[in-house]
């Protein structure tokens, strides 16, 4: 398991009574983009701090680069870079001198600073601000800023908090593809979302958080599958005739549920959307609408929640 | 306090790794802020008039105190009715609560307290290197107005201080930044335990109005009321006396006025009440050598570098239980 960078093994959190993490198993893979997603209040924040060693575990162990961040948490914050939630910097100094800030705390020599500096804010598109006070830059400035520290540290593993929340879709479109470009450069990537669409698409794995708990953990594809049910869904729209009983007798359909009026949520074992065009129009049907359907986390997480009360 | 980690778990590193960057990080900070001007300024306008008027009672009144130079900052000129360091001890805790009131919460509601603690120190080094760097700053600006003070009364009074002076001098200026130091370490405090800086200033502007308005006369009050009905003995009267100067001394600012006093006016003998047995043999008014005043003031300067200790290490234990997230 040398690729293994992250091991959480029974991680448990306890404030007074309430059991903010409670006993989670996971692991990172180096190179790996995961995704710890869930609503506010899940745990997130709580296990990466853990993770950091800025917050004590109240059971369990995490492994992080082969260090206890209980024990020796300078050698984790040494190789893990960490973005906060809404990362703050010294709004009187400039971007440059935030970073030799970081820098200087990270024991760096002065020469190799400034070039690591120069190169991280040119890769976060950066580099023209570098000389502006803080205080003039925007929020998605200062989370690329705050992936400039990263990139300025070479840190091994990345734990963004809540990157793209409050960000506009151009900065979270941005953002996301500077995430892509730290996974590209061999690092692993750990961030925690409530958006669920916005950071599906870059995450290879994610763990969806409950809580306290994981819930669900494994690839988008693998959690659709679990908790949709493997298979093809489509979206059908259309009027005329008895279209749920036409859709139910095409070869291959497993299931058909209304979403709404005139519309109907196909699964089948593979694409069968030309034999539902054509059943339709041959009826004398009007077909209105004849979607593919991605698994949306968002759906997955829906879904499994309400699966989940309704078993309770 | 739920769980914590087991005590034979033992965390590794320096806890001073990163305490050079922070300290210089802090004191470029305060030394080029408004806030730091402004401070001094205010330090420039409490000290000037007393020092201008005591070189002007000393310029034209031939003073038979051998100790010149420190009579500039003993003396009480009749136009101001306050010395140079009676107003220092009304002053040093104002600008020591300005340094350091939100040196630690700012950093929380700026949201750059887990990012720097992210990287690879430990929390004492972020608080000690703030400690330091705020009695640094402190330092500067009151060695320089020591240096003012002596320079005008070079310029005016046109002789030299002698050694011994410049000695007790230097003297005044360790006990006084220790004194600044004390009331650093408790707007530190404050910044720890309250999140919001109103507050957090608040408090401990209530604790310096308290100390000095306030302290005195309860102090007065709590030995009245456990006093006896009759006073029998001379003993019981020294107990008296000596309970009033223990609860007086609770406040740093007693501290600091009787250390100064015993440098700045040599010929102070004992600090609390004399007895005859300690008049014998004594010529009044004769200056006692540097060393000895030294001993005398022993326990105050001890006192004022022990309670800068003590506050400093509460306000250590309170930030290392905090939760760093918003």
């Amino acid at each position: 398991m040398a690729d293994t960078v992250i091991e959480a093994r029974g991680l448990t959190k306890i404030y007074g009574n309430h059991r903010a993490v409670d006993a989670i198993d996971f692991s990172i893979r180096r190179g790996e983009i995961f995704g710890l997603l869930g609503p506010n209040g899940a745990g997130k924040t709580t296990t990466i701090l853990m993770m950091l060693g800025l917050t004590e575990t109240s059971g369990g162990s995490v492994d992080v680069l082969g260090f206890d961040p209980v024990r020796q948490p300078l050698e984790v914050k040494r190789r893990v870079g960490y973005l906060p939630d809404a990362v703050g910097f010294y709004d009187h100094l400039t971007a440059r001198e935030n970073l030799r800030y970081t820098a200087r705390l990270l024991g760096l020599p002065r020469r190799e600073a400034e070039t690591r500096i120069a190169e991280a804010m040119e890769s976060v598109k950066l580099a023209d601000v570098l000389d502006r006070r803080v205080a003039t830059f925007s929020r998605g400035m200062r989370q690329r800023l705050g992936i400039a520290e990263i990139v300025m540290k070479k840190a091994e593993v990345a734990i963004l908090d809540e990157p793209t929340s409050g960000l506009d879709p151009h900065s979270t479109f941005e953002l996301l593809e500077m995430i892509r470009g730290l996974k590209r450069a061999g690092v692993a990537v750990l961030l925690s979302s409530h958006l669920l669409d916005r950071v599906q698409s870059v995450c290879d794995r994610v763990a969806l958080f409950s809580k306290g708990r994981i819930a669900l953990m494994g690839t988008v594809v693998e959690l659709a599958n679990q908790v949709l049910g493997a298979g093809h869904p489509i979206l059908v729209e259309a009027a005329g005739g008895d279209i749920a009983g036409i859709l139910r007798g095409i070869e291959g359909v497993r299931s058909v549920v209304p979403e709404g009026e005139g519309a109907w949520r196909v699964v089948a074992d593979r694409d069968v959307r030309a034999a539902v065009a054509h059943r339709i129009v041959t009826v004398g049907g009007a077909l209105t609408r004849l979607a593919d359907l991605q698994p949306s986390l968002e759906e997955v997480y829906t879904r499994y929640f309400e699966g989940a009360r309704r078993a309770a | 306090m739920g769980s914590r980690a087991p005590l034979a778990v033992r965390r590794q590193g320096s806890p001073f790794t990163g305490i050079g960057p922070v300290f210089m990080k802090e004191l470029a900070d305060h030394l080029s802020s408004v806030r730091m001007l402004v401070l001094t300024l205010f330090v420039i306008a409490f000290g000037a008039f007393p020092v201008a008027s005591s070189l002007q009672t000393l310029r034209t009144v031939v003073d038979p105190n051998s100790f010149l130079f420190l009579r500039i900052f003993t003396l009480e000129p009749e136009q101001v009715g306050i010395s140079f360091v009676a107003a220092l001890n009304f002053v040093i805790p104002l600008m020591a609560i300005g340094l350091g009131f939100d040196s630690v919460n700012s950093e929380f509601n700026r949201r750059t307290l887990s990012r720097v603690l992210s990287q690879p120190i430990y929390r004492d080094a972020l608080l000690l290197g703030k400690f330091l760097a705020g009695l640094a700053t402190f330092a500067v600006a009151l060695v320089a107005l020591w240096l003012m003070v002596f320079g005008a009364g070079l310029l005016l009074l046109g002789v030299p201080p002698r050694g011994v002076e410049v000695a007790r001098g230097l003297g005044f200026l360790v006990v006084a930044i220790a004194y600044g130091g004390v009331w650093l370490a408790i707007s530190m405090l404050f910044s720890v335990v309250f999140r919001s800086t109103a507050t957090s200033a608040l408090c401990a502007l209530g604790l310096w109005l308290f100390f000095f308005l306030l302290w005195p006369q309860l102090a007065s009050a709590i030995v009245s009321g456990v006093a006896p009905g009759e006073i029998r003995s001379l003993e019981d009267y020294a107990a008296l006396q000596d309970l009033a100067m223990g609860l007086m001394r609770l406040s740093p600012g007693t501290l600091f006025s009787e250390a100064v006093l015993g440098l700045l006016s040599p010929e102070t003998r004992t600090l609390g009440p004399m007895l005859p047995a300690q008049m014998r043999g004594a010529i009044m008014g004769a200056p006692l050598p540097f060393d000895q005043s030294l001993l005398l003031i022993w326990p105050q300067i001890t006192g004022l570098i022990a309670g800068m200790i003590v506050v400093f290490a509460a306000a250590y234990v309170v930030f290392q239980r905090e939760e760093v997230r918003a």
